[in-house]
């Protein structure tokens, strides 16, 4: 998917944690957000985005999406392709 | 700015602060007094902790502390931190006043007015969601809500006015692509272990993506195919070139309406639908209020839709049995501890159903939260204003809102065929008359509606209805093509798109826009189709 859709989509969400002065809960708040309403290939792409250095997203984000753990990837793959 | 001012209930014996917003309860008989905040404060932690720090909530925390004339029903129903401030100038209705253009005497004159109702209920429509930060603002509404105390009993409560007849009922059935029936998260191993055990399937306990992820995720290959129930999104979703480009690109879509309408122009397979005269099920409005809908006709297309949806899944090897809806409806009561006591008997008995509908409540429950909230006590979220990223520019300089007529309905595929269209035949750009002198534009005139998502052409409504720097139109006709200018901006928590920010400009112009003359040419060639004839190129 075009990541740059999906670094807007979680900087969003991001803007709404941000608003806890906690930003430890902050954080877990947003990756609670990713695990629990992303489907496993954006979450994947996101995780993977965030480690080749994470270009537009927040730092709140980021911290974020490294709480997240490792998606497997079996559910895009396509047969024959 | 206003001083927060403190209130003591003497029918109680009481206290509560109202702060800015001024409560008042029905009931309560109560003083306006200058001091004794961290008194009430102090009652207040005992009762509640607060899980917010924004001023605003805390004051409402403190407000709703103070619901003490039905001490049984109310007290102890929120989660107050103590730690929170109490005021923030940022918050006053004289700082939102420069956000928002609505003057702050306003605000307090409505905050007061909903506060003192006694019963005061909140009921919001698309205007409210279809924003980058509507889940936000649904979230304070509840905040509100549960300030003043207007949950939990007849009268009051907050009720989102849906923009379809049976969204509450889909959005109850799991068709989140998160949640299972009752609104249960897939990862919830029990109760996808109730459906494995029910449907002899293996389910996934990841969510699924959403519509839009759905688009996006066609375009690059990963999402193939789709099946479209009673939904038109090559008309009603945002961006319509990029929806057209991804519904082009799966390799298997198929549409099931009552209507060609403009998604079936991109389908492999077209099914056809029933209305609602012609089949058995039931509508769920937004008080959960469920409806019988009664067969009064045979379907014209023979089947009714879930009919044919169970022959669809019967041909792609797994079968369905069901003989009549109602063994649905036991299905769904067998699974969903909200539908437990519910059948189509008890329903044509009753009339209607309030769900939950359960052994302890086998004639449904009229009244949702009495006493507790289903999650234990009430969470006050924090809500801070985040403005949307869409402005207005020197190369865009209005904004656009879109919405309904009362004429038709949505994408118009029921009412555009009716005498409706002697009330509206076409969808019109209303614009402010100092925006349209500003443009040479007189009613009328054919202008062109330019965003940085596309372009269309439809006729102009000089009008002081909308208000200078703001343009209007509705998306009921497809030639319109109203949403190839709005964006793919969406609400942060439910991507919902923001239908009511699109910065664009406006120009008077005399013939349709490319994209018109391309869903000319589309609509032509598809009639061509139809009518068995070869498209000559």
């Amino acid at each position: 998917m075009n990541v740059d859709r999906l670094v807007t989509m979680a900087n969003d969400i991001g803007a709404f944690f941000d608003a806890e002065p906690d930003k430890v809960e902050a954080a877990k708040s947003i990756a609670s957000h990713l695990r629990r309403f992303w489907d496993p290939r954006m979450r994947r792409q996101i995780i993977a985005h965030n480690v080749e250095g994470g270009t537009g997203l927040k730092d709140i984000v980021r911290s974020a999406i490294a709480l997240l753990p490792a998606v497997a990837d079996t559910r895009d793959q396509i047969p024959n392709k | 700015m206003a001083t927060p001012m403190a209130c003591a209930g003497s029918a109680s014996g009481a206290a509560l602060i109202g702060g800015e917003l001024g409560i008042a309860f029905r009931g309560i008989q109560y003083t306006h007094v200058a001091s004794g905040r961290q008194r009430v404060c102090d009652t207040a932690k005992e009762r509640f902790k607060l899980d917010s720090t924004r001023p605003a909530d805390f004051r409402h925390a403190h407000a709703f502390a103070g619901i003490d004339r039905t001490p049984a029903l109310l007290r102890a129903r929120a989660v107050i931190r103590a730690d929170a401030p109490s005021h923030d100038p940022r918050n006053s209705p004289e700082a939102t006043a420069d956000i928002t253009g609505v003057d702050a005497d306003l605000v307090r004159r409505a905050a007061r007015l909903y506060a003192k109702a006694g019963n005061g209920a909140i009921y919001y429509g698309l205007g409210v969601t279809e924003h980058s930060q509507g889940s936000t603002m649904v979230i304070g509404i509840a905040n509100l809500a549960m300030a003043t105390g207007n949950l939990g009993r007849e009268g009051v409560g907050v009720i989102p006015l849906r923009g379809q007849n049976n969204v509450q009922g889909a959005c109850d059935m799991g068709s989140f692509p998160h949640e299972l029936s009752g609104y249960r998260h897939v990862s919830d191993a029990s109760t996808r272990a109730s459906f494995e055990t029910a449907w002899g399937v293996k389910l996934d306990a990841e969510p699924g993506l959403r519509l839009p992820n759905m688009f996006e995720a066609a375009l690059d290959g990963t999402f193939m195919g789709v099946y479209i129930q009673g939904e038109d999104p090559a008309q009603s979703d945002p961006n319509t070139q990029h929806i057209a480009a991804a519904l082009t690109a799966m390799c298997c879509v198929v549409v099931q309406d009552l209507f060609l309408n403009e998604t079936a122009h991109y389908a492999h397979v077209f099914l056809p639908g029933s209305s609602f005269l012609e089949k058995n099920g039931t509508f769920t409005n937004a008080e959960r209020r469920v409806s019988p809908v009664r067969k009064v006709m045979e379907p014209r297309a023979g089947l009714e839709d879930w009919e044919v949806t169970m022959r669809l899944s019967n041909a792609l090897g797994y079968p369905m049995h069901y003989r009549h809806p109602s063994e649905i409806m036991d299905e769904i009561a067998r699974l969903t501890p909200t539908f437990a006591a519910f059948s189509y008997e008890k329903l044509d008995r009753l009339g209607s159903i309030q769900w939950p509908c359960t052994d302890n409540a086998p004639e449904g429950t009229p009244t949702m939260h009495v006493g507790k909230f289903v999650r234990g006590k009430g969470k006050f979220l924090l809500t801070e204003y985040v403005p949307t990223t869409e402005r207005s520019t020197r190369r865009y300089p209005l904004l656009l809102t879109t919405g309904r007529m009362l004429a038709h309905y949505n994408v118009g595929a029921q009412t555009r065929r009716t005498a409706n269209v002697t009330w509206a035949a076409a969808d019109r750009l209303e614009i402010h008359p100092d925006d349209a002198e500003m443009r040479g534009i007189k009613e009328g005139d054919w202008v062109g509606v330019a965003s940085r998502s596309g372009e269309i052409v439809l006729p102009a409504d000089v009008t002081d209805r909308v208000r200078p720097g703001v343009v209007y139109t509705t998306f009921h006709f497809p030639e319109t093509g109203a949403n190839v200018v709005t964006t793919e901006n969406s609400d942060w928590a439910t991507n919902c798109p923001e239908y009511k920010v699109t910065a664009v400009e406006v120009i008077k112009v005399n013939d349709p826009s490319a994209w018109q003359k391309r869903h000319r040419e589309l609509i032509e060639q598809q009639l061509q189709f139809l009518r068995g004839q070869a498209v000559q190129k």
